[in-house]
């Protein structure tokens, strides 16, 4: 039949879309980001949980915050070591990791992903 | 209890653990899970079909068989239904672009019912027809969505997607279940939801029932394993998004690496997409190319203003029936038989 060359265009098409990922990055290096530790967050030697859990779970541990923060007004956070931290974004978080712009975004813009948190805190509340 | 569709849930489940197990440490079958079988899975998907629909390109196709849902073009003071019998070339377009797009035969769906007496009533029956919808669009949604973790940058249009597909919020804080990630994907629980219907359907309707094949089962326990693997991975489990996208990057740039820390439910999701890639071109998923080439949707119904011959007709020799009477005249003539011409005429 006569259709075969618009079957065919039509195949190519569909084949060009799904393999859009392979000519998009075509030629292009696309190596995870590296984080920049601070100073302070180096000398400190570990997060408030494991390094582990934090890149895994840092999303919901902070939820757990502000929930209970806002919600049950508890503002101590104890770890499985047993040390004590205030649940506190701007005040614990960003004390160590005051770089947002080469800590925080780096994989959240690697990840595509936006998280709200900066809708109401400021990322750099000590002003510097 | 049926034999086909517990044949294709234990066939899912096997399949999960043989990723999940088969990537633990000590294990350290990554290398297989992780690059060897995404591999083999797309080269699989992309020649498997483009095979099958070049086959359908060579198979015959005769005359036109197009269905005719509406008035075809009559007597000027008939209104033509121009979508429904389609005589052009655009009302083809428009036919195929809303069947593609809003599944319009499936909204066609009806069921027969005796109504409390001897008259038979048919009734719309819609629910495949939003189940389909809702599962088909859903999907759509989850595989452009995962673009993220396979374009660097990421374009414009799958930040947008993920915006509006992720505009909910939710929370669960108790103790014992916590989901913190406040951003929920629509599409993946609607994909779930979706696929866990039309298998329900499959099973409670009996008429369905009987007409099921485990082919119709696996793909849906297949896909809700992707779901319910990757909606798990999301909410509950959590993994590595930076190291995920690491490996899948190196997937598509051909310079594949493991990174440390990607759990097995991670190359798990990954396997079972994979086996759905690689089961695509030989199975009833095809139905994603063919709907393209349906020949009762993708032709015009001008059958009756067109002559089409058979394309491959040979020339016949033909005796006219001219050239019969031409042969028998006289003896016709003689037997008493009318004639068109007379002998008389012809002398």
């Amino acid at each position: 039949m006569k259709d075969k060359n618009k079957i065919l265009a039509g195949l190519v098409i569909f084949i060009a879309a799904i393999t859009f990922p392979f000519w998009f990055n075509l030629g292009k290096a696309a190596p995870a980001p590296e984080l920049v530790l601070t100073a302070k967050a180096q000398a400190a030697k570990t997060c408030v949980m494991s390094k582990e859990f934090m890149t895994t779970n840092h999303m919901q541990l902070l939820d757990v915050w502000r929930h209970n923060v806002v919600r049950g007004s508890e503002r101590m956070f104890t770890n499985p070591d047993g040390k004590s931290f205030d649940m506190s974004l701007s005040n614990t978080c960003l004390d160590c990791h005051s770089n947002k712009a080469d800590f925080c975004d780096r994989c959240h813009n690697y990840a595509s992903v936006s998280p709200y948190c900066w809708d109401c805190h400021i990322d750099n509340p000590k002003g510097e | 209890m049926n034999k086909n569709y517990m044949v294709s849930l234990i066939a899912v489940i096997t399949l999960f653990l043989i990723a999940y197990v088969g990537t633990q440490q000590g294990a350290g079958l990554q290398m297989v899970f992780g690059i060897i079988v995404p591999y083999l899975a797309i080269i699989l998907f992309i020649v498997g079909f483009a095979r099958r629909v070049m086959g359908w390109a060579r198979s015959a196709v005769p005359f036109r068989i197009t269905t005719t849902c509406g008035q075809q073009p009559s007597l000027p003071w008939f209104k033509q239904a121009k979508i429904d019998n389609p005589s052009c070339t655009l009302g083809v377009v428009a036919r195929m672009f809303l069947e593609i797009v809003c599944f319009r035969s499936l909204f066609r769906n009806t069921r027969m019912k005796l109504k409390g007496g001897p008259h038979l009533t048919y009734q719309l029956e819609l629910f495949l027809w939003i189940g389909a919808l809702a599962f088909h669009y859903a999907f759509f949604t989850v595989v452009l969505r995962h673009l993220r973790f396979f374009t660097e940058p990421v374009p414009f249009f799958v930040t947008i997607l993920e915006n509006v597909d992720g505009f909910m919020r939710m929370e669960v804080l108790y103790d014992a279940v916590q989901q913190g990630l406040p951003g929920v994907y629509m599409s993946g629980l609607v994909l779930l939801a979706a696929a866990l219907y039309l298998f329900l359907r499959r099973v409670m309707i009996p008429q369905v029932r009987y007409i099921s094949l485990a082919a119709d089962f696996f793909p849906l326990f297949l896909i809700m394993g992707i779901a319910l693997s990757g909606i798990f991975m999301r909410y509950l489990s959590k993994v590595d998004i930076v190291a995920i996208k690491e490996l899948t990057m190196g997937l598509v740039t051909f310079r594949p690496t493991i990174p440390e820390g990607i759990s097995g439910l991670f190359f798990a999701h990954l396997f079972l997409v994979s086996v759905l890639l690689a089961y695509f071109p030989f199975s009833k998923l095809m139905h994603l190319g063919g709907i393209f080439l349906s020949p009762t949707r993708n032709m015009t119904g001008n059958t009756r203003q067109v002559r089409h011959v058979n394309p491959w007709n040979y020339p016949v020799k033909v005796h006219t029936y001219e050239e019969y009477e031409d042969d028998f005249r006289e003896k016709m003539v003689e037997a008493g038989l009318p004639v068109v011409k007379m002998p008389e005429e012809q002398a």
